[in-house]
């Protein structure tokens, strides 16, 4: 299974390698992603960019839009391109395609992120000389690559859900775009609504947790959610329903 | 125990209220090339995919290579290669790589994988442009590619879903010929199918014909054109309508009829043609060739799917 899952991972890096490198558009918003996160922000932010530990949530935000293409490339322009069937006509296992799949998006995004938290380290230092080196404290460099990871995997896991229903790899990528402003509005909107009472209580429990605590709470959230996605993705992967759909 | 590779057994797969395939009861014995022959959507796809477990039966059932398909899906696909209805190529990648991820998938090591890639594509012809991006080859040379990928890891069954349509009839000619060749060298059991009566011809020791999911008939391609009439065709000047009414009457003759200025008569197999022959002459036509030929599959292609039209 291991093995299957690899060689499923395989192919899915050698066509974004191939989609990154080979297509204009593909390989001009990742520079822009990479100039961004790894240069623009961090110069803005000199030194604060390390030492606060709200940059923290860039990091699970990011991989969203990396991750959402990615596996509506995979399973979605599998359909389109018509290589679908006959992936599905191998020996493989149905949750080995699945999971080749969400590895292969999961590590091109989070090691995406990875490079521009790199990228964005040097960056700081060069401009910021003076401070002499910095560098993240343990609970960034340790929260940052896990909200990455755990961000990754949500949208890879809303992105097969997604990608099973969509006919081509930009009706996934659209209905991607609209669950991943849901994601970003919704609690904003939800926020709003509440209660003043509710209101009152949640900005208390805010100031006092700390960034730390709040991180952690989105990281469990996060891996809750990630989790019960993927068992769905899991649930839903099967062969004899994907040919009739 | 029965050589049966394929047994199906009342196979019905419906779609809404729609048969696809119809109490389909076929046997394939090993060893054969068998052409499964019927129009665009008489059940020829949909029945390639219940036989490899893509799909599930509505009703009836289907022993594939010994194994049941609602079962044991896993281990037929195991042991079968497919061409299916797109060649499935990933066309971002090389040729190379195509065959090297599907030999992965099959489990060939490292060495193996190398001398099984390079023994495909130099049979052929596609080894001096293994690298290159199939997106930028020719149908024919893609379709080729797919052959290779379906026989890399030396299925004892392969599926091929009309793999030479859409070509021109060099390349459709150039694939037939690579295709006998590499069948008959590596003793797989081939399911074909196809519209194109002359390939099911060239390659198929036997064949079955299916019509709105329903198989109409099965046998040698001789048994099948042996089942058909004999064709006597007249060429010559001054036919008459009396003359082909007449015809028409005699002994033998299943039909007579002018196409294109010649005399065309479908006799029974055993139907003596002199007295006909006789008998234009006799009616003051100038007759300048006459031919008798068997049905070809076409023929008797044709007249199946025109009965109970």
């Amino acid at each position: 299974m291991i093995r299957d899952v690899l060689t499923v991972a395989w192919k899915e890096w050698r066509e974004l390698m191939s989609l990154s490198g080979g297509a204009r558009g593909g390989r001009l918003s990742l520079v822009i992603l990479l100039a961004v996160f790894g240069v623009l922000l961090p110069l803005q932010s000199g030194a604060d960019w390390v030492r606060s530990a709200t940059t923290v949530f860039y990091w699970a935000w990011v991989p969203l839009m990396l991750v959402g293409n990615a596996i509506a490339d995979a399973i979605a322009g599998e359909r389109e391109r018509h290589t679908l069937e006959t992936l599905l006509a191998s020996r493989l296992p149905d949750p080995a395609i699945l999971l080749g799949k969400v590895l292969a998006a999961v590590s091109y995004g989070w090691g995406l992120v990875m490079g521009m938290l790199l990228l964005s380290l040097v960056t700081v230092n060069m401009s910021a000389r003076s401070d002499g080196l910095l560098l993240f404290p343990a609970r960034i460099a340790v929260g940052a690559p896990l909200l990455a990871l755990l961000g990754a995997g949500l949208a890879a896991a809303a992105g097969v859900l997604v990608s099973l229903r969509a006919a081509t790899v930009r009706h996934a990528a659209q209905a991607l775009s609209v669950g991943i402003l849901l994601l970003i509005f919704v609690p904003v909107f939800l926020a709003e609504s509440m209660p003043d009472a509710w209101k009152a209580r949640a900005a208390s429990w805010l100031m006092t947790a700390g960034a730390d605590r709040i991180a952690w709470s989105a990281a469990a959230g996060l891996a809750g959610l990630d989790l019960a996605l993927m068992g769905l993705a899991l649930a839903r992967f099967r062969r004899v329903r994907l040919i009739v759909d | 125990m029965s050589s049966a590779i394929i047994r199906t057994d009342q196979l019905t797969r419906a779609f809404g209220g729609i048969k696809a395939v119809d109490g389909l009861d076929l046997e394939v014995p090993a060893g054969v090339v068998f052409g499964f022959l019927g129009p665009n959507g008489a059940g020829k796809t949909t029945t390639i995919r219940l036989l490899l477990g893509l799909l599930e039966p509505s009703g009836g059932r289907a022993r594939v290579l010994g194994h049941d398909t609602r079962t044991e899906a896993g281990a037929i696909r195991e042991r079968a290669g497919a061409l299916l209805e797109h060649h499935g190529l990933y066309e971002r990648l090389s040729a190379e790589d195509n065959l090297a991820f599907y030999a992965r998938i099959w489990g060939l090591g490292a060495a193996e994988r190398r001398n099984r890639v390079r023994e495909l594509l130099e049979s052929l012809g596609l080894w001096e442009r293994r690298r290159e991006a199939v997106g930028k080859w020719s149908r024919g040379m893609r379709q080729r590619l797919a052959v290779a990928r379906a026989l890399l890891h030396r299925p004892a069954l392969l599926f091929l879903d009309e793999p030479t349509a859409g070509l021109d009839p060099v390349a459709a000619s150039h694939l037939r010929e690579q295709l006998a060749a590499l069948v008959a060298r590596e003793g797989v059991t081939v399911f074909l199918t196809t519209h194109n009566l002359a390939e099911a011809d060239r390659l198929c020791h036997r064949v079955g014909v299916i019509k709105q999911g329903r198989l109409v008939a099965v046998g040698h391609p001789d048994e099948l054109k042996a089942r058909s009439a004999t064709r006597l065709e007249i060429r010559g000047r001054a036919f008459t309508d009396a003359l082909v009414a007449a015809l028409s009457r005699q002994p033998g003759v299943e039909r007579a009829a002018l196409m294109n200025g010649r005399m065309v008569i479908d006799m029974a197999e055993a139907a003596d043609s002199s007295p006909l022959v006789a008998m234009i002459v006799g009616s003051g036509v100038a007759v300048d060739e006459v031919r008798r030929d068997k049905s070809s599959l076409e023929d008797v292609f044709l007249t199946l799917m025109e009965e109970d039209r």
